[in-house]
């Protein structure tokens, strides 16, 4: 009889039941969502600051230019000498005072004009003001030159070269950041999944020792058979974790959207373009929809294929050494020696992934990086996005990959159990490298 | 095929350390069979290779005439010395996965721990959380996961330990009851008042190696050493410890002059026993004639004293 599956179902329930686990996974969303909307909330607050600049506007060239918006809002002095008028900003206790001064010329007005202030001002309300001149002095000139606005529009067009690759395949710039952003999301989470589930199956062997009851089960089931439930059992459960996560948090992340109407625009952090830039825009949205378009042409079926392919492998060696660690030592405080040189290559895969797959995905770091078995997972998936084959990831390096992977896949967790059996019944003492490596001999 | 289990020089090394060096044993069916030995003498590696947890390097192990295989695992129970269960499961849970592990169906599994909870008193506990119960109340649970799949070979390493002694007497009982119902049962302890109690045969391993196997009964047969503890109600003590020395190997002796009670060992060969008591019987009352046969406890001290002193 195959005993397999039912440690698995033990492993995953006994994981699956446990407390922390349950706080952790119904809370950890309410405390994601929780912070985006603080984070929303706080940032609203911070521009929320009620403003009153006084305006000193001695000039003829501006009138009604400055309008009160949400957060500022601009009181007029008039017939005012400079000095007094500063006197009555502090008195009123006003954010600031625009001086605009009288000249013959728009230019000279603007070179002239200056803002008073308590303390240097914030950034966002200089902007405001300094759009208002720029906007001004940007139809002054257009009008001298004798263009209309219209015209202009048709003159100001951006241009870019198009690339494409030599079978005609049309690229587009920064696409490739963004591919490698959405595979390394993908590598991202394979880490973490690893990182923390990797540590529960190593708690769990761990436990195993402690109470003993390690001896009573290994003389009913193999300890290969062990390990790989143990392993299967809680990345289920860590799945299960993961799919309530992202269920739960787009939940409420929609609910929280609907309720309290936060903006996540806020969060964005998009410079507010002053009315007359407006028409500079639209080439832009032309790039924004090649980038929609080209989102959707990434083939995200062979994508997910491949990540779950890569994940698998992955997770399965990382969690065998991860469970031949916790066969090896007696008490958690003891992995800390054995637990760096695992999350290093891991550590290594994302950064290196992330600087050297972004500036250029076939270069020999990001192809090194994503042949060498204990990183591929991680960085081949940020490779892949751009596709296989012509202009993607070379077939033969994808094959080289995947058997580099499964050859090391085999010969990990035969390592790893050789050393789980031995360790899971040595009691008392904490082993060096040399005696796992004598372990290996048995 | 009257053995359960044969060992046929079976060795067992860890890098430079021979834990087990060519063992041979023969345990018969249906009898307890005590498995002795001081510490690191290779005990519990002997238990763990019948039990497959590991393998010999070399020798083979015969299970019920059988070379042993991966089938037999579902007929031994074992109870290992370090044991424990899952602090978080609850005992029912807990006991039904252990014997599914085992081999059981699950309602088969249930029925029998219903009766053995209702045998050993403890049909409350199915719900309590292992956690909750004492290191006795969980030896029980142990004892039962054990023996539930109804082996043909239980094996016990140190069963007594953690138990008062009420319930080491209900454990005993429940151990030669199994007996009784054809069960063969290996007993590796240090605790040689149980040997004497329990083990009709037993072996000693010491330094990796047997040196000592058979019937218990034989095997003080064969450490007898002739020496009789004799106490006699005598007045004239002096005189006759006297002419006791004169004829017979007195070992020690001492006199109560006041009670008039001498008491004394003597060495003899077997048969002069007749000789020495009717030479007593003439000049004293004999209170007591005994034979010191020596303990299980004298036989481990004395076996593994004389090899070391040999190495």
């Amino acid at each position: 009889m195959n005993k397999l599956p039912l440690i698995i179902k033990r492993e995953y329930l006994a994981k699956v039941r446990n407390k922390s686990f349950v706080i952790m996974t119904f809370l950890s969303p309410i405390l994601m969502v929780g912070m985006v909307v603080l984070i929303a909330y706080l940032t609203k607050i911070n521009d929320n600051e009620k403003r009153i600049i006084g305006v000193l506007n001695e000039s003829d060239f501006f009138s009604n230019e400055f309008l009160t918006t949400e957060t500022t809002s601009y009181v007029n002095f008039k017939d005012l000498t400079l000095r007094s008028a500063k006197d009555s900003t502090v008195r009123l206790g006003y954010y600031g005072l625009l001086h605009i001064p009288r000249a013959a010329s728009l230019e000279q007005v603007s070179a002239n004009a200056f803002f008073y202030s308590k303390e240097a001002p914030s950034s966002t309300v200089l902007e405001r003001l300094e759009g208002v001149f720029q906007n001004r002095l940007f139809q002054q000139r257009l009008q001298n030159l004798g263009v209309s606005a219209e015209e202009f529009a048709k003159v100001d067009d951006r241009f870019e070269i198009k690339t494409a690759t030599f079978s005609g395949q049309l690229n587009l710039k920064g696409i490739n950041e963004v591919k490698a952003f959405i595979g390394g999301g993908f590598g991202y989470l394979i880490m973490m999944f690893i990182i923390i589930y990797g540590g529960f199956v190593m708690r769990s062997v761990i436990e195993e020792k402690t109470s003993r009851i390690i001896e009573v089960i290994i003389s009913s089931v193999k300890p290969f058979q062990l390990m790989m439930g143990k392993i299967i059992g809680t990345s289920l459960a860590g799945i299960t974790q993961f799919a309530i996560w992202i269920l739960s948090a787009s939940l409420l992340l929609f609910l929280v959207l609907l309720f309290f109407g936060v903006d996540l625009a806020v969060l964005k952090n998009t410079p507010h373009l002053a009315p007359g830039m407006a028409q500079s825009m639209s080439p832009m949205d032309e790039d924004m929809r090649l980038y929609a378009m080209e989102f959707v042409q990434i083939p995200w079926f062979m994508l997910i294929t491949f990540f779950i392919l890569y994940f698998i492998l992955g997770y399965l060696i990382y969690s065998s050494i991860y469970a031949a660690i916790g066969a090896a030592v007696d008490n958690e405080t003891d992995t800390q020696q054995f637990i760096f040189p695992i999350i290093l290559p891991l550590m290594l895969a994302i950064y290196v992934g992330f600087f050297s797959v972004f500036s250029n995905p076939h270069g020999p770091i990001a192809i090194g990086f994503s042949l060498f078995p204990l990183t591929s997972p991680i960085v081949m998936l940020m490779r892949l996005p751009g596709g296989i084959g012509a202009g993607g990831v070379p077939v033969w390096q994808l094959i080289t990959s995947i058997v580099l992977l499964v050859g090391t896949f085999i010969g990990i967790v035969w390592l790893a159990a050789k050393i789980y059996k031995v360790g899971i019944l040595m009691y008392g003492k904490k082993p060096s490298y040399k005696e796992l490596y004598k372990w290996l001999k048995y | 095929m009257n053995n359960i289990l044969v060992t046929k020089e079976v060795t067992k090394r860890f890098g430079e350390h021979t834990a087990l060096n060519k063992v041979s044993l023969e345990i018969p069916k249906n009898s307890i069979y005590g498995l002795l030995g001081p510490n690191g003498a290779g005990k519990t590696t002997l238990i763990r290779i019948i039990n497959q947890i590991t393998f010999p390097d070399q020798g083979t192990v015969f299970f019920d005439g059988e070379p042993l295989n991966s089938h037999h695992i579902a007929q031994i129970g074992y109870l290992p010395e370090e044991r424990g269960l899952y602090k978080s499961m609850k005992v029912g849970e807990q006991a039904l996965y252990l014997a599914q592990l085992k081999g059981l169906g699950k309602s088969e599994a249930k029925k029998r721990l219903k009766f053995w909870f209702e045998r050993l008193e403890i049909e409350g506990w199915w719900h309590k959380k292992v956690q909750e119960l004492s290191k006795g109340m969980a030896q029980k649970i142990q004892f039962i996961v054990t023996v539930l799949h109804k082996p043909k070979l239980l094996i016990f390493d140190e069963p007594f330990s953690g138990f008062d002694p009420i319930n080491a007497n209900i454990i005993k009982d429940e151990i030669l009851q199994l007996r009784e119902n054809g069960t063969s049962i290996i007993f590796s302890t240090h605790r040689m008042e149980s040997v004497e109690e329990l083990c009709e045969y037993i072996a000693l391993l010491h330094n990796s190696e047997k040196v000592l196997d058979g019937k218990l009964s034989e095997i003080k047969k064969e450490y007898r050493n002739n020496i009789f503890d004799v106490c006699l109600d005598v007045k004239d003590g002096d005189s006759l410890l006297m002419e006791l020395e004169e004829k017979f190997e007195l070992h020690s002796s001492s006199h109560n002059r006041e009670e008039g009670q001498l008491e004394f060992t003597v060495e003899l060969s077997f048969a002069d026993s007749k000789e020495i008591l009717a030479y007593l019987s003439n000049r004293a009352n004999i209170v007591r004639f005994i034979e010191t046969v020596p303990s299980a406890n004298d036989i481990f001290i004395k076996t593994v004293q004389s090899k070391e002193v040999h190495e």
